[in-house]
């Protein structure tokens, strides 16, 4: 059995919550002040995941980089991984806010996404 | 060229185009707004991380997704955008002097003028770090802008002075971009940046983040080469003895926002010494009549949701003013 202390990030409070797990079963959660924090810490210490933003090249733009975002969040674990495919990638404008530039990004089930309107 | 508005809005970054919008939705329709950068959108451009919108939209959307959708809003009106234009002068008749290449020198006369200039970083000439003066020293949003916009990496060996939301955002930005960020030094005992930042930011990465300290020497004759940093006291003077070498090639300073009022003063508005920006006499309205303000050139803001909903109040205030003086 594993323990682990997280600092919730979902209101401003910020309880350090101590989790007690066995693989990905939930043992005990203790400290949090609400359910939306048992819910982050739970979480948390099975599978952290994170929103992941960057920018890519626009093809042909000299000091303009277009910004680009995870769709939803990725595994923590893969954070860099991302960013070698992400730094890879070139746009060619014009390009909408939504528009998707790496689908379904190392497998994560999340697609990285325009930002912003180029 | 001389031109006439019924508003002419000074910068188009989350304030000016609030502001704007509310007076173009409260009938007054001859705005313009004026903006030195080539895009719209202020300093959320360059904020390519999420947390914002989270009270204006509900949604947790980054700076540009933020910007953009205010942009759009102003795109289906009929709302004047003039784009790498610099206002060189505001004065207490309401008249406006911008430039930029595609007019040469045009003359503003408008009946109300709302200042959304936003704010500046405190450098290092205002801290006065001792030493030599190489290359490799930026503040926290010029590094920011020189990677996020402009696609440059500042250096390879960083360390961050400051640990507001700025310098612990760049800490985790250099870091994904394949820097080493070494350190954050705080001079005060704790952090004022969100804890959601010291966890995403910092504890995410390994970066670690030492109170009471502060750097004291900068060292490097072309190129940074490193800082001396020391322990402070509680009146945050350094403590002899205990001063440490830390080898970099890059310092970001994220050491405070300060709004940027050189217009305002030139066309003589009262200044607020406590806040940096223009005495608000009500209705977020400036000490000469018909000149409001808003955002960070007014006060410098924590959330963005709360540039919006004061912005929105000053475009409000702008329109009542122009429909009372028909």
């Amino acid at each position: 059995m594993k323990t682990q202390t997280v600092t919730c990030v979902t209101c401003p409070v910020g309880c350090e919550i101590t989790v007690e797990y066995e693989g990905d079963k939930i043992i005990s959660v203790k400290n949090n002040k609400c359910k939306r924090g048992y819910d982050y810490a739970s979480a948390e210490v099975i599978n952290p995941v994170r929103i992941l933003t960057s920018t890519v090249k626009l093809e042909g733009m000299k000091s303009r980089r277009l910004a680009v975002r995870s769709a939803k969040p990725v595994p923590k674990s893969k954070l860099m991984d991302c960013m070698t495919v992400i730094n890879r990638a070139v746009v060619t404008k014009p390009v909408k806010m939504g528009d998707v530039i790496i689908p379904d990004i190392l497998g994560t089930g999340s697609d990285i996404i325009a930002s912003e309107d180029a | 060229m001389f031109e006439n508005y019924d508003v002419a809005v000074i910068g188009g970054g989350p304030a000016g185009l609030a502001a704007a919008l509310e007076c173009y939705n409260s009938g007054v329709k001859n705005i313009v707004i004026l903006e030195r950068d080539k895009k719209l959108g202020g300093i959320l451009q360059q904020c390519i991380h999420p947390g914002f919108g989270l009270h204006v939209f509900g949604e947790e959307l980054t700076g540009p997704e933020y910007a953009q959708r205010y942009v759009d809003l102003v795109n289906k009106t009929s709302i004047a955008v003039k784009t790498e234009t610099m206002v060189l002068e505001v004065s207490p008749d309401l008249t406006v002097k911008a430039i930029n290449t595609a007019d040469g020198l045009t003359v503003i006369k408008a009946k109300a003028i709302i200042l959304a200039m936003g704010c500046r970083e405190r450098t290092r000439g205002m801290l006065r770090i001792a030493g030599s003066r190489p290359s490799g020293i930026y503040t926290a949003g010029t590094a920011q802008r020189l990677v996020n916009i402009e696609g440059y990496m500042p250096g390879e060996n960083v360390v961050i002075l400051g640990s507001g939301d700025i310098g612990l955002i760049m800490a985790r930005r250099m870091t994904l971009e394949g820097a080493k960020v070494k350190a954050v030094f705080e001079v005060m005992p704790k952090s004022n940046g969100l804890k959601r930042n010291i966890v995403q930011c910092l504890n995410d990465f390994g970066i670690p983040l030492y109170f009471n300290r502060t750097a004291i020497q900068i060292h490097g004759k072309e190129r940074l080469e490193g800082i001396t940093v020391a322990d402070v006291d509680e009146n945050l003077k350094p403590i002899k003895g205990t001063e440490q070498y830390v080898a970099c090639d890059t310092l970001l300073l994220s050491v405070g926002l300060i709004p940027e009022n050189e217009l305002s003063r030139g066309a003589g508005i009262e200044i607020d010494p406590k806040t940096r920006g223009p005495v608000n006499k009500g209705g977020f309205m400036t000490s000469i009549d018909g000149i409001y303000a808003c955002g960070n050139v007014l006060k410098v803001y924590d959330l963005v949701d709360n540039v919006t909903k004061d912005s929105v109040l000053a475009g409000r205030a702008a329109a009542e003013r122009i429909k009372n003086l028909k």
